[in-house]
C-alpha cells in the first residue's frame, strides 16, 4: 500500500501454514532436535531398535527357534526373559522379531503417507469437483472403524506379512490426508507455483516436483504419527490370531503366548515382553513426533515461570 | 503541567523460552495526559503491540514484564495484584484489538459479550444492561437489534465498531487501540478513524493508538512515538514529527510516503531490515541502516534526549545538546 | 441448515460406502472363501441362503449390477443373512450387544469426563515441571496398545493378587438375575476390561483436549476476556472450555472407531462375551456373513455417534447458522 510507510521496509510476513511447518533448514532443525529431550529419547529408542533389527545375530544369545531350555521357565540368568512353552528363549525371539516388526511398521507408514500425500495434495491443487470427490472419499475411510475393517479384510487373505501390509495400508492412508490437503491448500497460490503453471508444467509435475518438497517436514511428521499406531494395530491383528504364527514378530509372539495361557500358568514374561516392546516402539515414534509438534508450534512448548512479583494468577 | 493520566517509566518486556530470553521492549518511557491522543508508530516486530500489552498488563506467556513501572492515575499497575487489576480493567481503561473477528468470542452474541462485561463489574438490572448496551452501540452507529447477532453475522467494519462500542461500556479514561483499522479497506478505515476521533472529543478519553501506518495518525493524534527495535526512537507532537522529523529513521519513514498533493519525487525506502531482537546491533540499534551513521554510533548507545518539544534517541543530537550547553 | 444437510449427506454416503465395501470385498479378494463358507452352511432357509449368495456372488446367475441392487434392498429390509451356524446374523448381534454396550458405553462416558476435566485443568495452569512432563506422558499413555494395558492389569490384579477374575462376564455357574450378588459379580468381571479401556481412551482425550484448550487460550478473544476483567472461572468455562469442546465434538465422535476396535481386543483378552468376542470367533471360524454383519454394525454405530455430534454442533455452535 502506498500509504503504508513503515511496513514498506518491513520484512515479508510469515507465509500461511508456517505455523505447522517446521522451518526446512536442516542445521537449525537438527539443533532443535538435539536440544529437545523428548526427541532425543525417542530417537535413541528407535536407533537402538534399528540396530537390533539389523544385527540380531550379534545380540541374541540363542537361535530363536531352537529349544534351549526347560519349557515355561521364568526369568533366569540363562534366559533373561524365560522360555516359551516349547523351551525356546524368549529374549532371542524378541530380538529376532524386531526385524519384521520394524519392517512392517516402516513399510506401511511409508506407503500410507505416500498415498495420503498424493490424494491430499491432488485434491488441494486441482480443486473443484475432484477435490470434493477426493475429500468425501477420504472422509468415508476416516469413519470406517479400523480394527473391524482389518479383521474383515484379513479373513480373505492368506495370513502373513504381505497381507498385513496390504490391509494396514488400506485402513491407514486416510489418517493424514486431511492435514496434507490443508497444507497443499496453503501453498497453492504462492508465486513459484503460479510461475510453474504459466511455464506450462503439467499438474503431476507441479505436484511432485514443486509442492511436495515444501512439505517435507509435514510428511515426516505424518510418517511418524502413522508409525505410532501401526505398530499397535499390526500387533493387535496378530494377537487376535490373524497373523501367521510361524513368522517371527512381536505380535505373533503375543498370540502364541496367549494360546499357551502364559500369563496365567506359564512364563508371564513371554506375554508381557513383546507387549512392552510394542509399546516401547510406539513410544519412540510418539516422542519424536511429539517433539515435531513442539518445534513447529511454539504455543505447545513447556514454559519457564519467573518468580511473579507478588501477584496472583493472570 | 497537570498530573499525567499514565506514566510509563523504564518499562521492559521479555519473552522467555526454555532456551533463551528476548527483550522485546527495552526501557521505554512516556506519559499520556488526560484526553490526549497518542500515536505509537513502527514497523512490524518493533515491539509496539508488545508495549501496549505490557502497559495494559495483558501479556501472555512467554511474555513478561521484566522491569519498570506503569503508573496509572497514581498507582503502579505492574505491582498490583490480580484482584486489584481486575477492578480497574475496562472501567478505567479498555483495549480495542486488531481484528474483531478474532477478538470477539465467535460463540457468544454481541449482547452476551457486553452483558458479561457489565455483570463482571457491578450489579445492574437486566433493563439497565440492555439500555447501556443499546446506548454504546448507538454511539458507534450500529442498530441495537444487532445485540442478538453473532460476530460472523456482522460485516468487518461493523464488527470493528462493535468492539469499540464494547470498549466504551464504562466510558473509561484511557482506551488502548492495537491497529484497529488495519484489517479494513481505506474507506472504512477513514470512517472508523473519524468516528473514533469524534467519540474521543465528545467523551474525553485518552487514546494510545498503535499502528504501522503513519498516515492514519498524522491527522488525528496530538503526539507521536516512533518505535524501533523495542526502543523509542523519537517522541514529539504530531506536527513537529511530520514537519521536522529528527531521527534518521523517522525521516526515512516520512520519505517513504508519497504526498498526494505535493510534487512528484522519488520514493526512498530504508535499506536493510529490522534487527533480530535476540541479537540487537551494538551501540545504536539503527546504525546498520542509518544514512547518517557516524563512526561513534556502533559503540555508543544513545539515550533519549530532549530537543525542543521532542525527544530523540540519536547521537547526532548529543553533539547539538552539548554545543547548546 | 446447509451444515446439517452436508453432514447428513456424509452420513448417508458413508453408510452406502460401508454396504458397498461389504459387497465388493468378497468379489475382489483372491481365493474362494465365500464359496467355501456358503458350502458349509446347513439348516438354513432358502431365502436366507439366496440373500447370502447374492451378497457374496456365489452361484449367482445374474449381472453384478442387479446383484448389487438386490443386496442393497436386502440390507434396507434388515436381511443380513445367517451365520455359519445358521442363526440369523441380526439375532446373534442383538444377543451380544448389551454386554458390549454396557462396557463400551460406560467406559467412553467416564473417559470423556476424565479427559475433558483433566485436559482443561492441565491447560489452564501452565508452567512448571508438570507442564514439561505431563503432555508427553499422556501422549505416550494414549499410544500404548490397549492389549498391553489389559495384559498388565490381568497380570497384576488377576494373576498375582487374585483380586479380580481372569475373564468372562460373570462367574461360571452363576445364574443371571437382578440380584445384588449377581450385579456385583458382573461388575467385578467388568472392572479390569473397563479399566483398560478407560486408561487408553482417557489418555487420548486428555491429550487432545489439552491441545485444543492451549490453542483456544492463545486466541485473541480470551485475551479480550481477560482485558475486560472477567473473573477467571468465567473465562475458563465460557470462553476457553466451551470453545475448545464444541468445535471438536465431531472429532471426538470419530475417535469412537478406535475405541470400538480396542474393545474388540479387550473382549478377546478377557473372554468377555460381547460383540468384540463375537467378531473374534467369527474370524477364527471364517464366518463371513457374521463378520460382514458385524463390520456393518460397527460402522453404523460410529456413523450414528458422529451424526449425533454433528447435530449437537449444529444446535450449539452459532457459526453453523447462516450469516
Amino acid at each position: 500500500m502506498a500509504t503504508d510507510a513503515a511496513s514498506s521496509t518491513a520484512i515479508a510476513e510469515a507465509p500461511e501454514g508456517a505455523d505447522i511447518e517446521v522451518r526446512a533448514e536442516p542445521r537449525r532443525f537438527t539443533r532443535a532436535v538435539l536440544h529437545n529431550r523428548k526427541a532425543m529419547t525417542g530417537a535413541v529408542i528407535l536407533l537402538v531398535m534399528v540396530f537390533v533389527a539389523l544385527f540380531p545375530g550379534l545380540i541374541a544369545p540363542y537361535d530363536p527357534q531352537a529349544i534351549v531350555g526347560p519349557p515355561n521357565a521364568s526369568s533366569s540368568s540363562a534366559h533373561l526373559l524365560g522360555t516359551t512353552q516349547l523351551g525356546q528363549d524368549v529374549l532371542s525371539q524378541l530380538i529376532w522379531g524386531t526385524r519384521l516388526t520394524l519392517w512392517v511398521t516402516l513399510v506401511v507408514s511409508l506407503i500410507a503417507t505416500f498415498i495420503s500425500m498424493i490424494i491430499g495434495v491432488t485434491a488441494a491443487y486441482i480443486g473443484g469437483f475432484t477435490d470434493r470427490v477426493l475429500t468425501v472419499f477420504t472422509d468415508v475411510f476416516l469413519i470406517l472403524p479400523v480394527l473391524p475393517l482389518l479383521i474383515l479384510l484379513s479373513a480373505y487373505l492368506k495370513p502373513g506379512v504381505t497381507s498385513l501390509i496390504i490391509v494396514l495400508t488400506i485402513t491407514s492412508w486416510a489418517f493424514q490426508a486431511r492435514q496434507l490437503r490443508s497444507q497443499g491448500l496453503s501453498v497453492r497460490n504462492r508465486d513459484f507455483l503460479v510461475a510453474a503453471r504459466v511455464r506450462g508444467e503439467r499438474p503431476l509435475y507441479i505436484i511432485l516436483v514443486e509442492i511436495v518438497p515444501t512439505m517435507t517436514s509435514l510428511l515426516a511428521a505424518s510418517f511418524l504419527a502413522l508409525a505410532v499406531f501401526e505398530v499397535g494395530f499390526a500387533a493387535s491383528l496378530q494377537f487376535l490370531g490373524l497373523g501367521n504364527s510361524s513368522e517371527l514378530m512381536w505380535g505373533t509372539m503375543l498370540y502364541n503366548a496367549q494360546q499357551a495361557a502364559a500369563l496365567e500358568s506359564g512364563n508371564a514374561l513371554w506375554a508381557l515382553a513383546p507387549g512392552g516392546a510394542v509399546a516401547l516402539m510406539g513410544a519412540g515414534f510418539a516422542l519424536v513426533n511429539y517433539a515435531f509438534d513442539e518445534i513447529g508450534n511454539p504455543a505447545l512448548r513447556p514454559m519457564r515461570r519467573r518468580k511473579r512479583r507478588g501477584r496472583a494468577s493472570a | 503541567m497537570a498530573e499525567p493520566l499514565l506514566e510509563v517509566t523504564d518499562l521492559s518486556v521479555d519473552y522467555l523460552t526454555e532456551a533463551s530470553s528476548v527483550r522485546a521492549v527495552d526501557q521505554v518511557n512516556f506519559t499520556v495526559q488526560a484526553g490526549e491522543f497518542l500515536g505509537i508508530v513502527g514497523e512490524s516486530g518493533c515491539g509496539k503491540s508488545t508495549l501496549l500489552f505490557g502497559v495494559s498488563q495483558l501479556l501472555s506467556p512467554p511474555g513478561e514484564v521484566a522491569g519498570g513501572s506503569v503508573i496509572f492515575r497514581g498507582r503502579d499497575m505492574v505491582r498490583m495484584s490480580g484482584e486489584e487489576l481486575r477492578g480497574l480493567r475496562w472501567r478505567d481503561y479498555s483495549i480495542v484489538m486488531q481484528s474483531a473477528m478474532n477478538a470477539l468470542n465467535p460463540m457468544k452474541s454481541i449482547g452476551a459479550q457486553f452483558k458479561d462485561t457489565l455483570e463482571a463489574h457491578g450489579s445492574l438490572s437486566t433493563e439497565e444492561i440492555q439500555h447501556r448496551s443499546a446506548e454504546v452501540l448507538g454511539l458507534v452507529g450500529i442498530d441495537p437489534a444487532h445485540l442478538g447477532s453473532y460476530p460472523h453475522q456482522l460485516s468487518g467494519g461493523m464488527r470493528q465498531r462493535a468492539m469499540i462500542a464494547m470498549a466504551l461500556l464504562f466510558t473509561p479514561q484511557l482506551v488502548l487501540m492495537d491497529e484497529p483499522t488495519s484489517a479494513l479497506d481505506v474507506v472504512a478505515q477513514r470512517s472508523l478513524m473519524s468516528k473514533i476521533k469524534e467519540l474521543q472529543e465528545s467523551l474525553g478519553f485518552a487514546v494510545i493508538f498503535v499502528t504501522h501506518d503513519m498516515s492514519v495518525v498524522s491527522r488525528y493524534s496530538d503526539r507521536v512515538l516512533v518505535m524501533y527495535a523495542g526502543q523509542i526512537a523519537e517522541a514529539a507532537p504530531t506536527d513537529d514529527i511530520f514537519r521536522h522529523p529528527l531521527h534518521p529513521y523517522t525521516r526515512g519513514l516520512m520519505e517513504a510516503v508519497p504526498s498526494v498533493r505535493g510534487p512528484r519525487r522519488e520514493l526512498v525506502g530504508i535499506p536493510g531490515s529490522p534487527p533480530d531482537l535476540a541479537r540487537p546491533p551494538t551501540g545504536c540499534r539503527f546504525h546498520p541502516r542509518c544514512p547518517e551513521v557516524m563512526p561513534v554510533c556502533p559503540s555508543h548507545e544513545p539515550d533519549l534526549i530532549a530537543v525542543g518539544d521532542a525527544e530523540v534517541r540519536c547521537l547526532l543530537y548529543v553533539q547539538q545538546a552539548k554545543q547548546a550547553v | 441448515m446447509r451444515y446439517l444437510t452436508r453432514r447428513i449427506g456424509l452420513f448417508l454416503i458413508t453408510l452406502w460406502a460401508a454396504l458397498t465395501v461389504n459387497f465388493i470385498i468378497p468379489r475382489v479378494m483372491p481365493g474362494n472363501e465365500a464359496v467355501a463358507v456358503l458350502g458349509t452352511l446347513k439348516n438354513i432357509n432358502p431365502a436366507a441362503l439366496h440373500a447370502l449368495e447374492i451378497q457374496f456372488g456365489v452361484n449367482v446367475h445374474q449381472s453384478v449390477l442387479s446383484s448389487y441392487f438386490e443386496y442393497l434392498g436386502n440390507c434396507l429390509t434388515g436381511q443380513f443373512g445367517v451365520t455359519a451356524q445358521g442363526v440369523p446374523v441380526m439375532n446373534e448381534i442383538l444377543s451380544k450387544l448389551p454386554w458390549t454396550l454396557g462396557l463400551v458405553g460406560t467406559t467412553t462416558v467416564i473417559a470423556f469426563v476424565i479427559g475433558t476435566v483433566a485436559g482443561i485443568a492441565s491447560a489452564w495452569r501452565r508452567g512448571g515441571r508438570l507442564d514439561a512432563i505431563l503432555p508427553p506422558t499422556l501422549f505416550i499413555v494414549s499410544t500404548v496398545p490397549v492389549f498391553f494395558v489389559g495384559l498388565l492389569l490381568i497380570y497384576f490384579f488377576a494373576v498375582k493378587l487374585n483380586w479380580l477374575p481372569l475373564g468372562g462376564n460373570y462367574s461360571v455357574g452363576a445364574t443371571p438375575s437382578f440380584s445384588l450378588s449377581f450385579i456385583w459379580d458382573v461388575l467385578k468381571h467388568a472392572l479390569l476390561p473397563a479399566l483398560s479401556l478407560i486408561i487408553v481412551t482417557a489418555g487420548l482425550w486428555v491429550y487432545s483436549m489439552r491441545n485444543n484448550m492451549i490453542t483456544t487460550i492463545a486466541e485473541d478473544y480470551v485475551k479480550t476476556a481477560r482485558a475486560k476483567g472477567l473473573p477467571n472461572r468465567r473465562i475458563m468455562y465460557d470462553y476457553a472450555a466451551r470453545n475448545s469442546i464444541l468445535p471438536n465434538l465431531t472429532g471426538f465422535a470419530m475417535q469412537l472407531g478406535y475405541v470400538l476396535g480396542g474393545a474388540i481386543v479387550i473382549e478377546y483378552l478377557f473372554s468377555y462375551p460381547g460383540l468384540g468376542y463375537l467378531f473374534y470367533t467369527a474370524s477364527t471360524n471364517h464366518d463371513l456373513p457374521l463378520m460382514e454383519g458385524l463390520f456393518l454394525f460397527y460402522t453404523l454405530a460410529v456413523l450414528v455417534c458422529v451424526l449425533i455430534a454433528d447435530l449437537l454442533t449444529a444446535v450449539l455452535d452459532p457459526r453453523t447458522r447462516e450469516a
